[in-house]
């Protein structure tokens, strides 16, 4: 997610292949040295949506479709 | 003779350089100045919109259905308190007897925390998603990307986001009557929702 733009792609890969994966590691790395929270949507066991917050590579479920990196929440006024 | 002239005449060129030179140099820096192109980031008005268009598609891929359904046609999603169980979703017997505590999440408002058996307003925490990418501040996300954002960082850790916010008492920023407002309009849309559903769910067979 960006202020102004909404979504971006930032990097698409197969994590089965080592030169994807090493890509998805390195944007998921830049994301999160530029302090941005990473979240993977996924469908609970009791059937509910909701996202997992990851702030490991290997704490994304090899098979999520997609990481959603937004900015960190700050308190408002 | 020619010699003293000439020396002369370089002598007075070089003062006059002296004395010119400045202005001449300034002068020159701003006509460079003038003619720089700078680049400007010219508005686009469809750039929001499209930004908003894209982020409602997200939202959408994100969140269930029902929820999806709530965002678009009541304008805000509700989301039960984590750290309780909430009712199974669609299921209205559950759905009456509620969570311990939901939020409503607004876009660019405070998520306002009630009492869904009472309607009773709890807090409101406010809290924003600034971009720390660019150096002098940036627009504000879209207001579908704000709602996932909240709504990614309520429902996988709701603990650090409640602890990242400024947290108030409900009415400094949502008018406690809108937001009782809309939870009788969440009540009614739910019940309507329901009634839908049950018309156009297969009658079972009478035994």
């Amino acid at each position: 997610m960006k202020p102004g733009h909404g979504e971006i792609v930032l990097a698409e890969g197969d994590v089965d292949v080592p030169a994807d994966e090493q890509l998805l590691i390195d944007e998921f790395r830049a994301q999160l040295d530029a302090g941005m929270w990473a979240a993977v949507p996924q469908t609970s066991k009791a059937g509910r949506r909701e996202a997992r917050m990851v702030q490991a590579f290997d704490e994304i479920p090899r098979d999520a479709e997609r990481v959603i990196f937004f900015p960190r929440a700050a308190g408002g006024a | 003779m020619l010699l003293a002239l000439s020396a002369t005449l370089i002598v007075v060129f070089v003062l006059l350089w002296e004395v010119t030179w400045p202005q001449i140099s300034e002068a020159l820096a701003r006509r460079r100045a003038r003619r720089q192109l700078i680049p400007v980031d010219a508005f686009d008005p469809g750039r929001e919109r499209r930004a908003e268009q894209r982020a409602r598609q997200l939202l959408r891929s994100c969140v269930n259905e029902e929820e999806w359904a709530m965002y678009r046609d009541l304008g805000f999603i509700r989301v039960w308190g984590g750290l309780a169980e909430g009712p199974e979703p669609g299921v209205s017997e559950q759905t009456d007897g509620g969570a311990p505590y939901a939020y409503l999440v607004y876009p660019h408002k405070p998520i306002v925390a009630y009492l869904p058996q009472t309607r009773q307003l709890l807090n409101e925490y406010c809290v924003e998603f600034p971009d720390e990418t660019r150096p002098y501040g940036s627009p504000r996300l879209p207001d579908s990307d704000d709602v996932l954002a909240k709504w990614m960082a309520l429902t996988g850790d709701e603990r650090r986001l409640i602890a990242s916010s400024n947290m108030h008492l409900p009415g400094r920023q949502v008018d406690p009557k809108q937001a009782r407002r809309d939870l009788w309009r969440l009540s009614e849309w739910e019940r309507s929702r329901l009634a839908r559903e049950r018309r156009s769910a297969p009658s079972s067979p009478a035994t």
